[in-house]
């Protein structure tokens, strides 16, 4: 230390310190950087550029900068790609209010080279890793505060799906992966706003995760839930069957025995 | 009734009428008895049906009682163990006591419709009008109460009768009016004020940095200051804003007035009915509410484009502090929420 301490004021002291601190940096950073689910090689990116071309480009044209109302898919991240094809919403397979989810049309790997095809033309937001949405990771009582405040409105409080403006609607979320819940956040697909790291974060996407994740498995304390829409499906069968037994009951008691 | 002493059904037809002439007073239709009444096997099994809606009832009553002292929720059970429970318990006490109450009514019923008699009588209704006599009688006593009170004689005691019962309800509309505070402004002000800061609407609120809101985002805002749980929930309740980020390009001249570098901020109350307008679709910009389907287009300065609400959602204008987090320029410069007395 007494050697260091003399050389403290050497004229190369100061380049020492800013080169020490910049590698340190950049150690710390990769460090802690969330790790992306898979390295994208150029093979990926050339084959996902035919696949782009053979399925996509009609629409969203020859490099992706979009024609019409098919947006530009520069700087949309491979989440973006990963959510829409994954989830069969893209390809669209006819113009309408919103673009139905019809189930996967590529394999796991297909949607992979294009996603990283898409990667490669802009930044944008990476698939995230597996831990990074595991709810069993995350915390559902503070996910639940969460998803009533930023969810519930259009996803029904019970993630069962809402109805939009002029034919549009939110999908329920019973069958939607947690991965694809975590995309959907971060990339704000069609209707849906954006719900950024820097508004909800990484953390908090995991807690939401987990809530919708607790819904969908607790058990149902009140009996039938009814597809848990709310007092649509409750008050029609409080109508038709509760009204229905009451006046089978009304007929029953004014009628006279044989 | 001038058909009093005559058979009951012969009061629908019309004296002297055309119609009435035609036809033939039918009379009662002869006595059918029951299968129960001839029977003696079908009046047995009626019995046992009986006794088996009781028995039904009964053991209901018991299901009910056991189900309540064996299902039990305390002690060290997960969440889903307890919700497990309560849901068990709910089944089985609504099973119970729906046997219980069900088959008791029913059992009864069944007995009365078949084994108790079932012979028809008729009783005769006597009329209701007193006698001539009783009639004057009463109308005498009404009129000497009158003449001996005076009330007509003597307009002093008429008229400041009449004044005291004029003012006696006052006193029980200062009362009512005291029984709880006045609303006073509470109705067309906010907590919101220039400088307050925006703060998320989760736990405790963390501000928000304007950099921070990407294009197509939302975040449901309160002010700063309101966060303790369970306190100044009627403030809370005024003070709801939706925060949202737009193209500027996209913003009509209206809608910038308040808005910052395309951040703008409503009142997420609806001014049809109050409900929370949370429903915002980033390509179309329509804010729906979800109770009456009212939209608003956030690029017109929140203009009603469908649905029952008559005005726009309130702007608050907003702006960046020093540290770059958004803060209110100003308050609301209208009230939120629906129409009331006072303001139309």
């Amino acid at each position: 230390m007494t050697a260091l301490a003399a050389r403290r004021r050497h004229p190369m002291a100061s380049a020492v310190l800013v080169l020490l601190s910049l590698v340190v940096t950049g150690l710390v950073y990769a460090l802690a950087v969330p790790s992306r689910a898979s390295a994208a090689t150029t093979d990926d990116v050339a084959a996902g550029r035919q696949l782009f071309l053979a399925n996509c480009a009609t629409c969203h044209n020859l490099d992706a900068q979009g024609r019409g109302n098919a947006p530009s898919l520069i700087g949309v991240g491979a989440a973006a790609v990963d959510f829409q094809v994954g989830t069969g919403r893209m390809p669209l397979p006819a113009s309408g209010p919103q673009a139905p989810a019809t189930g996967r049309k590529f394999t796991q790997d297909e949607i992979k080279k294009m996603a990283a095809y898409i990667a490669s033309l802009g930044p944008g937001p990476a698939v995230p890793s597996a831990d990074a949405v595991d709810p069993a990771k995350g915390n559902p009582a503070r996910g639940g505060e969460l998803f009533r405040t930023n969810c519930a409105m259009c996803h029904n409080f019970a993630a069962n799906g809402g109805a939009l403006t002029r034919g549009k609607y939110a999908p329920n979320l019973n069958n939607t992966t947690p991965t694809q819940i975590y995309e959907a956040m971060e990339t704000g697909p069609q209707s849906m706003p954006v719900f950024s790291d820097t508004n909800i974060d990484p953390e908090s996407k995991r807690d939401i995760i987990a809530w919708v994740r607790t819904i969908k498995t607790a058990p149902s304390p009140g009996g039938f839930a009814l597809g848990g829409i709310g007092p649509v499906s409750e008050g029609l069968v409080g109508w038709v069957v509760g009204l229905a037994a009451l006046i089978g009951c009304a007929v029953w008691l004014g009628a006279k025995s044989s | 009734m001038s058909t009093s002493d005559q058979h009951p059904t012969d009061v629908a037809t019309v004296d002297g009428g055309e119609v009435a002439r035609r036809f033939e007073n039918p009379g009662l239709p002869d006595h059918r008895h029951r299968l129960t009444d001839i029977d003696a096997k079908a009046a047995k099994r009626a019995e046992r049906q009986v006794a088996a809606l009781f028995g039904l009832s009964a053991l209901g009553t018991i299901l009910t009682l056991v189900a309540y002292f064996s299902v039990k929720f305390e002690g060290n059970l997960t969440m889903d163990q307890h919700l497990s429970r309560v849901e068990l318990s709910n089944i089985l006490l609504g099973t119970g006591l729906f046997l219980a109450l069900f088959g008791l009514g029913a059992g009864a019923i069944h007995w009365a419709k078949t084994l108790m008699p079932d012979e028809e009588r008729i009783e005769l209704r006597h009329p209701m009008r007193s006698s001539d006599e009783d009639r004057a009688d009463a109308l005498a006593i009404l009129a000497e109460g009158a003449a001996e009170s005076g009330f007509g004689r003597r307009p002093l005691i008429r008229n400041t009768l009449i004044g005291a019962l004029a003012l006696i309800p006052l006193p029980a509309i200062a009362f009512l009016r005291d029984s709880g505070p006045m609303p006073g402004t509470d109705l067309a002000t906010t907590p919101w004020k220039a400088g307050d800061r925006l703060v998320r609407d989760v736990g405790r609120g963390t501000p928000i940095k304007a950099s921070d809101v990407q294009i197509g985002s939302v975040v449901h805002v309160m002010p700063d200051g309101l966060q303790a749980p369970g306190e100044k929930m009627e403030e809370r309740a005024k003070a709801a804003v939706l925060l949202m980020r737009l193209d500027p390009a996209d913003l009509d001249p209206a809608s910038k007035g308040g808005a910052y570098d395309g951040i703008v901020a409503y009142s997420k109350i609806c001014t049809h009915m109050g409900c929370p307008v949370g429903l915002y679709e980033q390509q179309t910009h329509h804010l729906l509410c979800p109770c009456h389907q009212s939209t608003f287009d956030v690029t017109k300065n929140c203009a009603v484009i469908f649905g029952p609400a008559k005005r726009p959602l309130p702007q608050l204008p907003i702006t960046v502090d020093e540290e770059g987090y958004l803060i209110a320029k100003d308050g609301f410069k209208e009230p939120v929420g629906p129409s009331y007395w006072e303001r139309g």
